[in-house]
């Protein structure tokens, strides 16, 4: 299996991110790894997903869910629909563990998310953990820290 | 010109039997009132004493408007202060959490006091000799709120002198906590988690409502407890159901069963659903967690324990308590279309993590600003709070299922579609809006 380089790493990132903006969001479910999970953690430097609260933790499963429900023709809150958009910094490449077929990017970024009048600013850092699987980059871990994890928020309803 | 202010008569004709006038909503004047008033003549949660540990622990939180302190004292006992110096009223503390050790410092001219508010020290005090400082607002240090009652843990004040005292109250709804806190084999609870802070451009009775609304789950929540139940028929035959289907799926429940369900209603606004099931009745058994019961209560006392399924218990004015998952939600006014909904969660002392880990995850889906039933609601009060401006109908109907001879400040045990509890709601507020004025 050949590994990843450095820029394919970066370009998956960059990717995952477009398709979110442009609500292909059943390409973006595609990107994870079956027992993939999504995580926006509640603290600050929170280590366990389990005992302490999250914002999201989420399986396929849940996330699908989600992406099902964006559709939905009684999804109300989104009669009219949000949109987002991401501005990324480069990716960092943090680790390569090409035995351990795991790799895991660094990507500050904001995000932003509207509906109606209403335009909400998040910053936030994407930590993601990535492997192959049949030969294609898969996330294992997408983590996201907003910077003000913490604070009180209106709806935040599409992906980071 | 104030329309309500000192016209006690004008704010009892917006409550009539059957509905609502929409400056109960809408009207930042009658929010004022209701600061000045009701949120003063009633108890307010404030927290749980397990978020002060030790002594010298505080945690900042707000009663209605006010910014206060609830205090661990050097005896041990919890206090509830205003977070403000006596000197030029500057907040004393701005983090929600931290340790005074023995007493609290003024940051801006190092006044000092005791963790029971009293003043101890003060800079230069020399300055103050013969100037009658003794008989000043200042020199009573940082106000406690005198009314204030620690009932196994829940920590509440009253502002005024004048209302009900805590058992009168409450009376027999406290009930509800009892169950809550009998889940742990300790008989105790723990704060545990993390706080869930989600901000609504609505008014706050319309959360509190919401939470003995039976009939909106099916039809509000359809696109996320039916998007769920739907993506999990597709599930491989013979998978395991996951927690989070467990959770989702009783939103979709029938009309019958949430009649079936049954609504307390208890004097003073406080009231629940669930009387003889729930949405939380049918989930999974967690391992050990049964006998680890048994052993602190004996079984038929276990099983009474465990057997109650009260869904959502409201505590009058702006708190609903959940015991079957120990979770407490608080509906913090912050003006007439403004609210801040913390969801708090609580470890039951002595019982197995995946009991904790089961509340996490249903704070986490239902109560979350990322929460897909939360956008279900949030939709729903922010288009009544828009619709209400509609001048042509001025009323909100609180109707269903309600009989004339309807009393206030009854216990009554009644079908679980009735809106007989958002009237208990209102003739409380009506009670405690004018009994000051």
């Amino acid at each position: 299996m050949t590994a990843p380089t450095n820029q394919d790493l970066i370009d998956f990132v960059v990717h995952e991110t477009r398709l979110i903006d442009q609500h292909r969001f059943e390409e973006w479910l595609d990107l994870f790894a079956e027992d993939g999970r999504y995580w926006m953690p509640l603290e600050w430097g929170q280590t366990d997903p389990r005992l302490t609260t999250s914002l999201m933790y989420e399986d396929k499963l849940l996330l699908k869910i989600r992406v099902e429900r964006l559709k939905g023709n009684r999804t109300f809150s989104q009669k009219p629909k949000s949109r987002c958009h991401h501005v990324l910094q480069t990716p960092q490449v943090d680790k390569r563990d090409e035995a351990g077929n795991e790799y895991v990017t660094w990507t500050p970024m904001h995000y932003i998310e509207t509906r109606l009048d209403r335009q909400d600013l998040y910053a936030a850092w994407a930590t993601h953990t990535l492997c192959m699987i049949d030969g294609k980059l898969r996330i294992k871990l997408k983590r996201v820290d907003i910077v003000n994890s913490d604070a009180a928020f209106g709806n935040i309803q599409l992906f980071m | 010109m104030a329309k309500y202010r000192g016209n006690s008569e004008a704010v009892r004709s917006l409550i009539r039997e059957t509905e609502v006038h929409r400056d109960v909503y809408i009207d930042q004047e009658v929010f004022e009132l209701e600061m000045e008033h009701l949120f003063a003549n009633s108890w307010i949660y404030v927290g749980h004493d397990s978020q002060v540990p030790n002594k010298g622990d505080y945690f900042g939180t707000d009663v209605g408007r006010q910014p206060v302190l609830m205090v661990r004292h050097t005896d041990d006992t919890v206090h509830v202060l205003y977070n403000r110096c006596p000197h030029k009223g500057t907040r004393i503390t701005s983090e929600t959490y931290g340790n005074a050790g023995k007493f609290f410092r003024c940051p801006y001219h190092a006044w000092s006091f005791k963790t029971d508010g009293s003043l101890l020290a003060i800079p230069l005090r020399k300055g103050y000799e013969n100037t009658g400082l003794e008989a000043s607002h200042a020199a009573k240090g940082m106000a406690p709120i005198k009314h204030v009652r620690n009932y196994r843990g829940f920590v509440f004040a009253k502002l005024n002198d004048a209302g009900p005292g805590f058992e009168e109250f409450f009376g027999d709804s406290l009930s509800s906590f009892d169950n809550m806190i009998d889940r742990s084999p300790a008989g105790r609870l723990e704060v545990a988690g993390g706080v869930l802070r989600y901000m609504h451009d609505c008014n706050w009775k319309m959360l509190v409502e919401n939470q003995t609304d039976t009939c909106h789950p099916m039809v509000a929540h359809e696109s996320s407890a039916g998007t769920a139940i739907e993506v999990w028929k597709k599930a491989p035959p013979g998978a395991k159901k996951p927690m989070a289907v467990e959770i989702y799926a009783p939103f979709m429940a029938p009309y019958e069963f949430f009649e079936g369900m049954g609504i307390r209603v208890w004097p003073n606004g406080h009231g629940h659903t669930g009387v003889h099931h729930s949405i939380h009745s049918d989930y999974s058994a967690v391992p050990g967690y049964f006998e680890q019961m048994v052993t602190a209560y004996g079984e038929q006392r276990a099983k009474a324990i465990l057997d109650e399924n009260r869904h959502n218990t409201v505590y009058f004015p702006n708190i609903m308590i959940k015991g079957p998952i120990q979770l407490v939600r608080v509906f913090k006014p912050l003006a007439a279309n403004k609210t801040l909904v913390e969801s708090w969660t609580f470890r039951l002392v002595g019982a197995p993590d995946m009991l904790l880990e089961r509340t996490l995850m249903y704070n986490r889906l239902i109560n979350a600003p990322t929460s897909v039933v939360g956008h279900d609601d949030l939709e729903m009060y922010e288009r009544a709070q828009e619709g209400l401006r509609v001048d042509a109908n001025q009323w909100v109907n609180v109707q269903r299922l309600y009989d004339p001879s309807e009393v206030a400040d009854t216990t009554a045990v009644t079908n679980g579609t009735t809106e007989w509890q958002m009237r208990n709601q209102f003739r409380a507020w009506s009670k405690f809006m004018t009994m000051t004025m």
